[in-house]
């Protein structure tokens, strides 16, 4: 089992595991005389390959030159990752690729059309050199279709990762973003939710409401749960956790905007109200804040 | 990396110990401030089960992981009475505070992953996993 | 490692300054039930900033003393409890139920100050 992992983490050279056609040496040999061919004609290859691009409408994100530069740099990796039979530096470059532009719009399916896009033209290259000799045709094609696949699916599976590597950044952009620890007066703290609150948001919006307690030196926090429109026994547990963390900062927590069916759903669960201040809505709920900071809100007009 | 940190758990001076080994490792893998507050609570808690009632044991605590990232393993041996009924001593009241008991639903709250094994005069292995989040 | 303990006024201040073992709380729940009475103070703050964790051994000690100084006539304050260990307690089940908190030492003498002048 131990072999088994190692086997398939080391950046095998492909042309060691491959046993169709010709043998180990043969195939090295064979390996060799591509190489050879794809860097003797580079560079009406690679121009080839940027025409096709265009034609397909892919990258349109992306200027000619661009594409001609990029093109480049990856029909030379291409061409390394063929005669090494190691992936790393295809590798690392497909998310450097892909990090820049991701952020252009680029999606997945046009990266993978690229790819096999170059696969095509460098076959359609082969078959036009050996058309006279179908035996060897056959026998490079052999060697090159592997280690085109493994290409093909280094830098669109890189891709990829990038792409999921950026959305769970925004992601977690978005929900630091959905709770906003606001700060209305000195001392005083509110959390308005919205939307649906699962066990790792109510977590993250614990965590920012401590840290927020402990910078803004808040005394009162006032969580608004208005926008909530259903909870259940967990995340209700949660909540009382947050009254609870933050009083043990010394925070007094005041829930406004329980909807009746939260109410309801609180109260069969039977979770321990008598731990939660509560009323009715956000204006009662900052009014008594107020009175337990020790304001006193009045019209300009009575107070003169 | 993949070594692991033992420490022998026999007095409370060892509970100290072993829970800032624990918080240190925690660091070391980038996990954030909360969660390697939680590891070390959750191996206070155990070392003192350890202390309390076994007397003398261990805890073993080691950098883990997958693919998915680095997480904590932490194990925690005695050879002591051993737990007779484990389903009770899992047993959620939901505050521990009040009472003198093991502790044990609210470690489980503290972690990831956690598994407990106790045999009657032979003793009890506790394990728990904590993933980087 | 002891805990200073510092006179201010009518009040007691312990300062935690480093992880505590249960050694330590121990002796410090002693210390502070006999000091509350021979220096006839009106309230107690335990300040827990340096605390790395507060575990259901801590927190229990912490609890007890608090009841013990309030049978002994006078009040007590823990401060300084900081949010990542404030949030491992309430997960672990342990809330502290009864005791006052403030944010930190600042806030707990306001605390006091306000309770002592208000009913004097």
């Amino acid at each position: 089992m131990a072999k088994e992992t190692e086997r398939l983490e080391r950046p095998t050279a492909w042309h060691e595991t491959l046993d169709r056609g010709a043998s180990l040496e043969g195939t090295a040999v064979l390996l060799r005389e591509l190489v050879a061919h794809l860097r003797e004609n580079r560079t009406q290859l690679r121009e080839e390959w940027a025409r096709r691009i265009t034609e397909a409408k892919l990258l349109t994100a992306m200027s000619k030159d661009e594409i001609f530069a990029e093109a480049t740099a990856v029909y030379d990796q291409y061409v390394e990752a063929l005669e090494t039979g190691t992936f790393e530096a295809l590798q690392a470059y497909a998310r450097s690729l892909s990090e820049r532009i991701i952020p252009r719009g680029v999606e997945t399916h046009e990266v993978v059309g690229i790819v096999l896009l170059l696969r095509d033209v460098l076959a359609r290259s082969l078959f036009a050199k050996y058309q006279a000799d179908f035996t060897k045709l056959d026998r490079i094609l052999d060697a090159y279709e592997p280690a085109a696949n493994r290409i093909a699916n280094t830098v669109a599976v890189g891709f990829v990762q990038e792409r999921e590597r950026v959305i769970r950044q925004q992601q977690e952009a978005i929900r630091e973003l959905s709770t906003p620890v606001l700060q209305v007066r000195e001392r005083l703290l509110i959390l308005p939710i919205i939307g649906v609150i699962d066990p790792q948001r109510a977590r993250q919006l614990t965590e920012q409401l401590l840290r927020g307690i402990r910078t803004n030196r808040a005394k009162v926090v006032v969580i608004d749960i208005t926008g909530v429109a259903a909870m259940d026994a967990t995340v209700a547990n949660h909540l009382v956790q947050t009254v609870e963390a933050s009083r043990l900062l010394g925070a007094t927590v005041i829930v406004t905007g329980l909807s009746p069916e939260i109410a309801q759903t609180l109260v069969t669960i039977g979770v321990d109200l008598g731990k939660m201040n509560t009323v009715g809505d956000l204006q009662g709920g900052i009014e008594q804040a107020e009175r337990l900071l020790g304001y006193k809100v009045v019209p300009i007009g009575a107070a003169s | 990396m993949n070594h692991t940190i033992r420490v022998p758990i026999n007095t409370d001076k060892d509970i100290v110990a072993a829970r800032q080994k624990g918080r240190a490792l925690a660091l070391s893998l980038g996990f954030s401030e909360i969660d390697s507050t939680l590891v070390a609570t959750a191996i206070s808690e155990l070392a003192r089960n350890i202390v309390t009632y076994a007397k003398r044991g261990e805890i073993r605590i080691q950098a883990d992981g997958n693919s998915k990232g680095p997480c904590i393993l932490v194990i925690a041996k005695d050879k002591g009475a051993g737990i007779s009924n484990i389903k009770l001593a899992l047993q959620d009241g939901f505050s521990t505070s009040g009472s003198l008991g093991l502790g044990l639903p609210g470690v489980k709250r503290l972690v990831d992953e956690f598994e407990i094994v106790s045999h009657i005069g032979k003793g009890t292995v506790v394990k728990f996993k904590k993933w980087k989040t | 490692m002891e805990v200073p303990v510092l006179k201010q006024g009518p009040f007691l201040i312990a300062t935690v300054q480093a992880a505590l073992t249960d050694e330590d709380l121990v002796h410090l729940r002693r210390a502070m039930v006999e000091r509350v009475v021979i220096a006839r103070s009106l309230g107690v703050i335990i300040d827990v900033t340096a605390m790395d964790i507060m575990d259901s051994f801590a927190s229990r000690t912490l609890r007890e003393v608090a009841q013990m100084i309030r049978l002994r006539g006078a009040e007590t304050v823990i401060v300084g409890i900081q949010p990542e260990v404030a949030f491992a307690m309430v997960q672990l089940g342990i809330t502290l139920e009864g005791v006052v908190t403030a944010l930190d030492l600042e806030e707990g003498l306001n605390y006091l100050k306000q309770k002592f002048n208000s009913s004097a």
